[in-house]
């Protein structure tokens, strides 16, 4: 049988010749989507700013101004209405009631009366509401979760390699994140608690692809200690770059499934997941590779520790 | 490379034996469980909300009702305790600002007062804190200040006690599969499957329940009641189904709400109830039927034989309900609370009545229902993606890697059925996202072999022979496997210390499925080249 190969054998690419304009341009890409945030905001959910949501299918294709008067005819504040999935599929939203919280608890239900009687045949397939405090403590919670998950990487990648890696794998999911919010900032599709899971994930998997190349320049740091820097890094790269490929293919087969079948509750966290893992590898080989040469790793950086960490790689063999 | 012991070949067997078997009861449905043998393990994955459909509840205690609760009751323990002997006279009794202070009229008693309230306070903790502070002002006032702690073991309490009023409330034959459990200090967590519109379920948790039962103060008179006055001693509450033309009954003047005078002294309430069920009086009408219990049987028999002839009024929640009169002494602890019921309204009371009084008003902070057709569809879309899924990584990884390609493709279905059987094991929750967490998983579990195999490749061409190449692919690849999957681990651990209900589902899809996926890839994987290089002998192979 003939088998495939994505990336022919022996590829001598060199990556690092554009490392420079690569990382300056899609660095300030990510400085632009962490200001575009800032700016612009987000479309925050109701996870993260309270409020009252209702998704409905209807039987038919219903008339968005016509909808959204009679909701607004109930007097429970502005409604945003939004299509999603099928044509017939809205997401009407309404905004968190001043004052007393036990006046909100009734509005989801009044909401879904009013559909039921105006709409016959629709199916209310959900309701939510949160309360304010709820949705600070949400909003918190999922903020300080990147940050931990951030820095307990990078922490983790410092002990396992040296700071400069570390500092570069931080620096690579900043890099990550901020083009992942200038998606959403730009695209304003609705950031709930799903997208947070998906920010998540995409912080443990596109790191996959850093560590393993990271690995590998440990490797041949210590296998070539003439060589360049610059040079050893492009060596690393396309050592690498068959699985690299590889292993994102399979991921995106995956995703992509679940992007073109699965169900559209949760699109938001699949084309989270998806960008992030095409951003994700190109950040491994444009972003946290190069950063090594800027935050100056040589062959000498492993020399020191070398004993112990020989000691160390014996005894991973034993765990996995 | 050539060694692997038989032993070992066997606990690998075994073990994925055991996941196939774990994992077959989550994978039929209801009806073909019944037929599966009973000596094997029944447990299956249970699905979240957002899967099966039903409503997700937060409520929070209101702390700032505990607070004046807490107060009302510790100005009545200060009260009865210095009545006692030697009575210290006290004034200007304030509950302002909610702190209890009150003046001790006889300056020399102030010291023995002060003592006497101390003794009193309990102590909270292993601190040494006690659950009010007892301190003087301005050399005559006693002010009694409750602490932090002291409120927090009261709001603890209240709401340990809050969980199961209220999983009586929804559950009172205990045959439900309800999920009723604290989360936090002040918060009770709700998860009832199956229920699409809240609302009655709001309606029987939120209300408080709390029965008492008053005599009438009939010495008000109508002007000072319709002002909303009432004489020393008692208290105005409203009747707002006062029938016409009972005497002691006035309209306030400030909204027309019929309203009644009540002697203040509680004759019996709801926490000496033995049992509370709808049934019907002797015109057929819906009513209460309570049965209180001993003591409270007692007082009610004593309190109505001293009034005779006298009307009470039975009050749910601050509000009378009713304001019979007392025929004859009531002696048997039997009493039938009347009131515009219907069959449910009255079998919704009797069960809040039974269940206990909520010792804290909860409020709804959080509100998520699913419909049941709703999760049915994310069931299926999720599990046709999956399958998609599945499919399209192995016919990639079969034609990318040839043999060593359907061996990480056992690997990956071997895979699948491990998450299956430790969700079981562990009991865990399938969500939506955990449907995700599954597919990324199935994309992300052959990542291991493809490092390996990538190894292999690279080992052969710098010249190593065929069983080298494999043993160093094996090994040399162990360290990036290793660093590569703690990262996801460290992620996935704080997304389920962090996350919520669905959130937590997939993170704990992609914690079980990166252990198992590491076994598999690895492990199995391995096994199966040493037992077919074992065999074959091969002189070249295709990776």
């Amino acid at each position: 049988m003939k088998l495939i190969k994505l990336v022919p054998d022996n590829t001598n690419i060199d990556f690092m010749r554009f490392r420079k304009i690569a990382i300056a341009l899609t660095m300030a890409l990510a400085i632009a989507g962490f200001v575009l945030t800032g700016v612009r905001g987000l479309n925050l959910g109701i996870d993260f700013v309270g409020g009252q949501s209702v998704q409905a299918d209807f039987a038919q294709p219903v008339e968005i101004e016509e909808l959204r008067g009679k909701v607004n005819g109930l007097n429970l504040g502005d409604a945003s209405i939004q299509q999603f999935g099928s044509d017939t599929a809205y997401r009407i939203r309404l905004p968190k009631p001043e004052g007393d919280e036990a006046a909100a608890n009734a509005v989801v239900s009044e909401l879904r009366a009013m559909l039921e009687a105006e709409y016959p045949g629709v199916d209310v397939g959900s309701g939510e509401s949160v309360s304010g405090n709820v949705s600070e403590e949400l909003a918190m919670d999922g903020t300080l979760s990147l940050v931990f998950a951030m820095i307990g990487i990078a922490a983790y990648i410092w002990i396992r390699f040296e700071w400069q890696f570390g500092v570069g794998a931080l620096v690579t999911l900043f890099h990550d994140i901020g083009l992942l919010l200038a998606f959403f900032s730009i695209t304003q599709l609705q950031v709930d608690l799903n997208i947070v899971a998906a920010f998540l994930t995409v912080v443990g998997y596109t790191l996959n692809d850093t560590v393993v190349i990271y690995d590998r320049i440990r490797e041949n740091l210590r296998k070539y200690r003439k060589m360049g820097i610059v040079e050893l890094i492009n060596l690393s790269l396309n050592e690498t770059l068959s699985r690299t490929i590889t292993t994102s293919v399979a991921l995106l087969l995956a995703i992509g499934a679940l992007l073109l079948f699965g169900p559209e509750v949760i699109f938001g966290l699949t084309i989270a997941i998806f960008l992030g893992l095409f951003i994700g590898t190109y950040s491994s080989i444009y972003v946290s590779a190069p950063l090594l040469v800027f935050l100056g790793v040589t062959s000498d950086s492993f020399v020191h520790d070398e004993d112990s960490e020989d000691r160390q790689r014996r005894d991973d063999g034993a765990v996995v | 490379m050539l060694e692997f012991a038989r032993w070992k070949v066997w606990a690998v067997w075994a073990i994925i034996a055991a996941g196939i078997v774990l994992s077959i009861p989550s994978i039929l449905s209801e009806e073909q469980l019944e037929s599966y043998p009973d000596f094997l393990p029944q447990s299956r994955i249970s699905l979240g909300l957002d899967l099966a459909g039903g409503s997700y509840l937060l409520l929070e205690a209101d702390e700032g009702d505990l607070a004046k609760q807490r107060l009302t009751a510790q100005e009545e323990n200060v009260q009865t305790e210095l009545r006692g002997d030697p009575r210290v006279r006290i004034g200007d009794v304030s509950t302002a600002d909610g702190r209890l202070s009150f003046m001790v009229r006889d300056p020399a008693q102030l010291d023995e007062a002060v003592e006497r309230l101390r003794a009193m306070t309990q102590p909270v903790g292993l601190t040494g804190q006690r659950d009010w502070n007892v301190s003087v002002e301005d050399s005559t006032r006693i002010v009694l200040t409750p602490t932090a702690e002291g409120e927090l073991r009261a709001i603890e309490d209240a709401v340990t006690v809050a969980r199961d009023v209220v999983r009586r409330r929804i559950d009172p034959s205990g045959t439900r599969e309800v999920t009723v459990r604290t989360q936090g200090s002040n918060r009770v967590l709700v998860q009832v499957p199956g229920v699409e519109d809240p609302e009655a379920l709001k309606a029987l948790i939120g209300r408080t329940a709390r029965l008492e039962f008053k005599l009438v103060d009939l010495e008000a008179n109508p002007a000072q009641l319709n002002a909303g006055r009432a004489p020393v001693g008692s208290e105005i509450a409203p009747y707002p189904d006062a029938p016409l033309g009972l005497p002691f009954v006035g309209y306030s003047t400030a909204d027309g709400v019929p309203v009644i005078a009540l002697k203040r002294r509680v004759i019996v309430s709801g926490d000496q109830l033995a049992n509370a069920q709808q049934s019907f009086d002797q015109d057929g009408n819906p009513v209460v039927s309570l049965t209180f219990n001993s003591q409270g049987a007692r007082r009610f028999g004593r309190v109505t034989q001293e009034n005779v002839q006298k009307p009470f009024a039975m009050l749910l929640d601050g509000a009378v309900l009713s304001a019979p009169n007392i025929n004859e002494p009531i002696l048997g602890g039997q009493a039938q609370i009347s009131g515009n019921f219907t069959v449910d309204s009255a079998n919704d009371l009797a069960i809040a009545l039974s269940s206990g009084k909520l010792p804290v008003k909860l409020d709804v902070v959080e509100e998520r229902t699913v419909s049941a057709d709703l999760g049915k569809d994310s069931i299926e879309k999720g599990a046709v993606a999956a399958l998609v899924a599945t499919l399209a990584v192995l016919l990639y990884m079969l034609a990318t890697y040839g043999r060593f390609g359907v061996y990480a493709n056992m690997a990956l279905i071997i895979n699948a059925f491990m998450i299956l059987a430790a969700m079981a094991v562990f009991n865990a929750t399938l969500t939506l996202p955990g449907i995700a967490g599954f597919v990324l998983t199935i994309g992300a579990a052959v990542d291991a072999n493809v490092l390996i195999n990538e190894r292999i490749r690279e080992e052969l061409r710098r010249g190593r022979k065929v069983l080298d190449a494999i043993k160093h692919g094996y090994d040399e690849a162990s360290t990036a496997i290793f660093d590569a999957n703690i990262t996801n681990t460290i992620a996935a651990a704080i997304m389920f210390y962090f996350g919520s209900g669905p959130i937590r589902g997939f993170a704990v899809v992609l914690l079980i499925g990166i252990v198992t996926s590491v076994w598999t890839a690895v492990t199995f994987t391995r096994m199966m080249v040493t037992l077919w290089v074992r065999k074959a002998r091969p002189k070249t192979i295709a990776v």
